[in-house]
């Protein structure tokens, strides 16, 4: 069992999107969840879809840094994954009202639908950034995620000087934000 | 290009990139106009969102990586004791059999049957045999599993007949001759033929047809008291268009009336031999009765278009007596039709309870 602080040190690991601190807690938690997953009516490859999942939660839990673990982190991922394992199983109309609770666990609603809505938004974002095309995506990829300097990126992808880049990024940009923009509205 | 500027001093901002004075301005700007205020906050919005989408697909990236490498490391995968497999396998069947009994084989038909014997066009076949074979499978592969886990448990289980198929039969003579379809029974090593209370005797086939899709079977058992007066008849003739009909039979556990009426004098392409018929049936209904208002049996419930609703189609009565002519000469035993019909001007609701005695379910393996 770890201790409160070995928890937090892997939390603060998980927010840096560490691999090790992945590693760790998919070794100590995976077992728990998969046979509870097989007893209630799931395949092993269910497991790692719920658990993958559950990482996700964790991971923008973890990373909003508001988060306290009010409980042990096995505790957490379980009642995590068991929420997630009953909407599942809902959806596709195969829900048994005794599922079995073979651990305590904590109150999970509120992160499951903050979870939900933002895995709509990962999605359209992906979405509106696949649809805009090359080499908007890089462009634009460049400039906020990897963020490069306007003469790197013109360098880079052979624009002749700053400015003509900074116009084009400008324009991709536009087309991005109406692209995300009418599908987040129409989502509303 | 008023706008590039601004967004330019919007991400500036977020990014801590101005300096005082101007940082003081440019919350001044955005404190009093609410035009640009509002660009300002929709367009940090859009960042962070921007943000938080690749730096989850990296995560997503490097969870992947370590799922598979865990993986091959074998850390992550299922030790195989045969003991936990059968487990495993029971929690699953019986979770699945909880759900698939509540839809009682409702949306189980199997799509791959082939009866194109009766059409000369060289299209696919879509009809559908009602036997309920899918829902028994589910119930087969239960009491398998419930087996081994009594092996496993070492408490001795009795043997049990178990069933993986589901039809209706009724009876053509009291003496313990049923007719259902020849689908039903063509791949069965034992059958057994249950009435409404619940009685079961063993029967065997005595005539199978395919083409005709006619098999009639003999309750062997010596159990079984030989009923005296069937209430209804079987005609020769061919039923009227739009003629209002009934059946009764076994899509579930339990008996199932539907009615309907006659909406074609020919069967599946053409099939002379049959009747469509418009009614609701289910996996389960093969071989059940079609019964006029006056209490004749014209018809036995045979197939169902696949992808139309309401579809179905029926074997013609007057078959029944070709293939009692069959067994007369190939066997040499003498079914006897009923030849009174005493469920003429009776209420539905009467006609009912009289015939339920006569409408068994068609269980086997």
């Amino acid at each position: 069992m770890k201790t409160i602080d070995q928890e937090k040190d892997l939390l603060i690991g998980l927010a840096a999107n560490d691999t090790n601190a992945i590693e760790t807690i998919y070794r100590e938690n995976f077992a728990t969840i998969r046979s509870f997953i097989i007893k209630n009516n799931g395949y092993p490859d269910d497991a790692y879809d719920i658990f993958q999942e559950a990482m996700i939660v964790l991971f923008e839990k973890a990373k909003s840094g508001s988060f306290n673990l009010s409980c042990q982190l096995q505790t957490y991922l379980y009642s995590i994954c068991r929420r997630l394992w009953l909407k599942k199983l809902q959806k596709q109309n195969r829900y048994n009202p005794s599922i079995e609770t073979i651990q305590e666990i904590v109150p999970v609603e509120d992160e499951i639908e903050l979870h939900e809505k933002k895995d709509k938004d990962f999605l359209l974002m992906e979405g509106a950034l696949k649809k805009i095309g090359e080499p908007c995506k890089s462009l634009l990829e460049a400039f906020y995620i990897e963020k490069k300097s306007m003469p790197e990126i013109a360098s880079a992808f052979g624009y002749t000087n700053a400015d003509n880049a900074k116009t084009q990024k400008y324009k991709c940009l536009v087309r991005l934000k109406k692209l995300f923009f009418a599908q987040y509205k129409n989502k509303e | 290009m008023d706008e590039n500027l601004l967004l330019d001093a919007i991400e500036r901002y977020r990014n801590g990139q101005m300096d005082d004075a101007e940082r003081l301005f440019f919350e001044e700007l955005r404190k009093n106009n609410p035009g640009i205020d509002q660009v300002a906050s929709e367009h940090s919005f859009f960042l962070d969102e921007l943000e938080n989408m690749s730096e989850q697909k990296s995560f997503r990236q490097n969870l992947k990586q370590v799922q598979n490498k865990l993986r091959k490391e074998g850390i992550l995968s299922e030790d195989d004791q045969p003991k936990s497999k059968v487990v495993y396998l029971w929690n699953r069947y019986r979770r699945t059999i909880t759900v698939a009994a509540a839809i009682a084989g409702l949306i189980s038909f199997s799509t791959a049957t082939v009866i194109s014997k009766y059409s000369e066009n060289k299209k696919v076949a879509v009809i559908t045999p009602l036997v309920d074979n899918k829902l028994n499978q589910f119930e087969h592969k239960l009491n398998q599993i419930e087996h081994k886990l009594n092996d496993a448990t070492a408490i001795p289980a009795k043997p049990k007949f178990e069933a993986n198929f589901r039809a209706t039969g009724f009876l053509v003579d009291g003496s313990g001759y049923i007719i259902t379809n020849a689908h039903v029974v063509q791949n069965a090593k034992n059958i057994i033929v249950e009435n409404k209370k619940g009685d079961q005797f063993s029967a065997q086939p005595i005539y199978s047809n395919t083409t005709t899709d006619l098999a009639i079977l003999k309750i062997t058992d010596t159990s079984f008291k030989k009923i005296s007066a069937l209430p209804y008849t079987f005609p020769k003739t061919t039923a009227e268009l739009a003629e209002p009909i009934f059946t009764l039979g076994y899509p579930r556990e339990e008996v199932v009336y539907g009615e309907g009426y006659l909406s074609a004098k020919s069967g599946y392409y053409g099939d002379t031999a049959s009747y469509q018929i418009s009614i609701s049936v289910n996996p389960g209904n093969s071989g059940g009765p079609v019964i006029d208002k006056d209490g004749e049996v014209i018809g036995i419930i045979s197939s169902k278009e696949t992808n139309a609703d309401g579809v179905v189609f029926a074997i013609k009565s007057k078959n029944i007596y070709t293939a009692l002519k069959e067994i007369r000469k190939d066997k040499d035993i003498t079914i006897k039709l009923p030849t009174v019909n005493s469920l003429k001007d009776l209420d539905r609701v009467k006609q009912i309870k009289k015939l339920e005695d006569f409408v068994f379910k068609v269980k086997g393996n």
